[in-house]
């Protein structure tokens, strides 16, 4: 037993923990988990635990069903929203096939592979997501909780109370939180992360929405991470902020420049840019997803990079003096209901290739992208993000680089699993359709 | 262990089998400069000065150690004294942690280590680290401040005992990766950055100056002794 295991034991019987809960994500970016107790872990850091990888989405097929989860040591965190004379505590798990190799279908495992890359070409990744989502007085109907706008501060308001209340429970679980506020919508809020490397990210955005709807169902209320539950109302995103580092250097960030971008950075957008729609299907997976991105607002539609285009995909902020090392891109295509795990491997991936592969980055789009006509955007050479989630399956399908990143596994099962839902969707009659059809037709 | 300092070479004859009886190491010099030449990568864990035979260079060691390594007062430093010299220290109380005065001296001077590296957690049995309201059990790897438990992730743990067993000494990031992680890391030199804002934050307001950010270089838990 390594030291961090010996840590996590003496920590259970020192607080009287009673039971460890153990986490993992499914392909859609679901938390799963089940609870042991004290007696079992000494056996499930040795052993892993066993369990039955079939009923997971995106895991084993019935054949091949048992698996083990094995629990990283590191992630060992007492949950703040348990009664504090009985602490709970989790550890996020790696999956292992029975024989002890990993299970190329675990989520966490593609970015681990997708970080050993990183490592190995110098560069550690850094992200900071941007996380929104709603509060709805019903669970099963979206009633948004107020009535603020963006920035918004209302006095003896419900849902500013909840946000105080799940920021203390991130930040006592390690989850820094660098703003938050009221989002552009009636009930939509904003809470954004610090930075960190992006295994510790990917594990925190996990947390972090199991925190916001616990913390929300203690006050009787509903969180939601549906990217666009109301066609009038602004959807909810994850712009994710993210950098490279070579040791202690931001490797973004060349002062000669006039765009403040090195090389490097240069050659991560310029990746970023060229692999974003064959990604699509993964940072915005759901039909719903392709619902937010159509309607404008600060959604991006087009592939493009910006320094000030606030509707551009990629924008780069501007470095202030001194803040060298906070110099980062800012890619704007995620929603939050998204697996951060695959996101963050694509995303990484996606900038290395740029660099590796000497891509060559497209001119700066300075105007509202919106605003031009199709024609305009065709003589500048922006072209459009997938529409609906079917255009992006069929990107995500013919991709090499995304079944790579992503591994075959991950890849097929995405693809069965995304053309169901798409199927579904197809034959499904809306309500835009009986309202719009139905009296005149 | 780091070594303990010791002055001078003609130290009584029963002192060194004291120290090493229990389990201090020790590294003997002659002068100012020896010491300085043979202070190890880490600092000393501590020092006990003789001013039996030559009183001036013993002062003259004392304030080096304290004032040249300001960024990490030595603790603890020990003098021995004879008895008609103890008037003396009235005018030197900056350079010393303990005295021991010239007779029964084995005794006290194992009690008296113990007593010192009980605070220090640099000695032979480091169960317990104390800082300000900060306490550290080793044993059971919990921290409590001010009779709150802090739910510290292993390495915020590791970090947090790192920074007090050496309080007032600056760190480089790429030193504390290197020795607190000691592998491989996803985060690299950053990560360092990263945990140090939670371990902050864990702490909460009241102690989270517990760490400083010294520009440019790194960090420092806790405060230099001359408030630096």
């Amino acid at each position: 037993m390594n030291r961090q295991e010996d840590y996590v034991l003496r920590t259970v019987e020192e607080r009287g923990v009673r039971f460890v809960r153990l986490w993992f994500t499914d392909v859609l970016g679901f938390l799963k988990s089940f609870a042991i107790t004290p007696q079992e872990l000494e056996n499930a850091f040795s052993d892993g635990m066993q369990f039955d990888g079939s009923a997971i989405e995106g895991y084993a097929r019935q054949q091949e069903s048992d698996m083990l989860a094995h629990p990283d040591a590191r992630t060992f965190q007492l949950l703040p929203w348990r009664p504090g004379d009985e602490p709970v505590a989790r550890m996020f798990c790696d999956i292992l096939l029975p024989d002890g190799s990993p299970f190329e279908g675990d989520p966490r495992r593609v970015l681990k592979r997708a970080l050993d890359k990183a490592v190995e070409a110098g560069f550690s990744f850094f992200a900071a997501p941007e996380l929104e989502y709603f509060y709805s007085k019903s669970t099963t109907e979206f009633e948004p909780l107020d009535t603020g706008g963006y920035f918004d501060l209302t006095p003896l308001d419900a849902a500013s109370d909840l946000r105080r209340q799940t920021i203390y429970a991130l930040e006592a679980m390690g989850i820094l939180v660098e703003y938050s506020h009221h989002e552009a919508a009636p009930g939509q809020h904003e809470i954004d992360l610090r930075h960190a490397d992006a295994l510790a990210i990917a594990d925190s955005i996990m947390t972090f929405r199991l925190a916001v709807k616990e913390v929300a169902m203690e006050s009787g209320i509903h969180a939601s991470f549906m990217p666009k539950p109301r066609t009038e109302y602004a959807g909810s995103a994850m712009h994710t902020h993210v950098s490279l580092f070579e040791g202690e250097h931001n490797a973004f960030f060349d002062a000669s420049d006039n765009t403040g971008l090195s090389k490097i950075g240069k050659g991560y957008i310029a990746g970023l840019l060229a692999h974003a729609s064959e990604m699509s299907a993964v940072t915005n997976q759901w039909v719903n997803s392709y619902k937010r991105l159509s309607s404008g607002h600060e959604a991006p539609g087009f592939v493009c990079w910006g320094r000030h285009n606030k509707s551009a995909l990629i924008r780069v902020p501007a470095v202030k003096p001194g803040k060298e090392h906070a110099a980062r891109i800012e890619f704007r295509a995620p929603d939050s209901a998204c697996n951060p795990y695959l996101v963050l491997a694509l995303i990484l991936s996606a900038g290395l290739r740029g660099i590796e592969g000497n891509y060559e980055l497209p001119p700066e789009a300075s105007d509202n992208i919106h605003d031009l006509t199709s024609e305009e955007r065709r003589a500048v050479g922006i072209k459009p993000l997938p529409h609906s989630l079917h255009d992006a399956i069929n990107l995500f399908q013919e991709s090499e680089f995304v079944a790579e990143v992503l591994g075959s596994h991950v890849h097929e099962w995405f693809l069965r699993n995304k053309l169901d839902e798409w199927n579904a969707y197809r034959s499904y009659v809306t309500a835009f359709e009986t309202n719009r059809y139905f009296p005149i037709l | 262990m780091d070594p303990l300092l010791i002055y001078s070479p003609a130290l009584q004859p029963d002192l060194l089998p004291t120290i090493q009886e229990h389990g201090y190491e020790f590294t003997i010099v002659s002068s100012v400069e020896e010491a300085s030449v043979k202070q190890p990568p880490d600092g000393w864990s501590g020092a006990i000065i003789s001013t039996l035979d030559n009183k001036e260079t013993a002062y003259e060691l004392c304030r080096f150690l304290r004032e040249t390594t300001v960024e990490a007062p030595i603790q603890p430093l020990l003098i021995i004294v004879k008895p008609e010299t103890i008037k003396e220290l009235e005018v030197r109380d900056n350079l010393f942690d303990e005295f021991l005065v010239e007779s029964q001296i084995r005794i006290e001077l194992a009690a008296r280590l113990r007593h010192r590296f009980w605070h220090t957690g640099r000695g032979t049995h480091p169960d317990l680290i104390e800082y300000g309201d900060l306490i550290l059990n080793l044993e059971t790897y919990q921290a409590r401040i001010r009779d709150r438990s802090l739910d510290l992730t292993y390495m915020e743990y590791e970090l947090l005992k790192f920074f007090s067993t050496r309080p007032g000494k600056v760190f480089t990031r790429e030193i504390l990766l290197s020795r607190v992680w000691g592998y491989d890391y996803y985060g690299g030199a950053r990560t360092v950055d990263v945990h140090v804002r939670r371990l902050r934050a864990k702490l909460g307001e009241e102690y989270a100056s517990y760490i400083t950010t010294v520009r440019s270089v790194g960090y420092r838990f806790g405060t230099s002794k001359w408030g630096m």
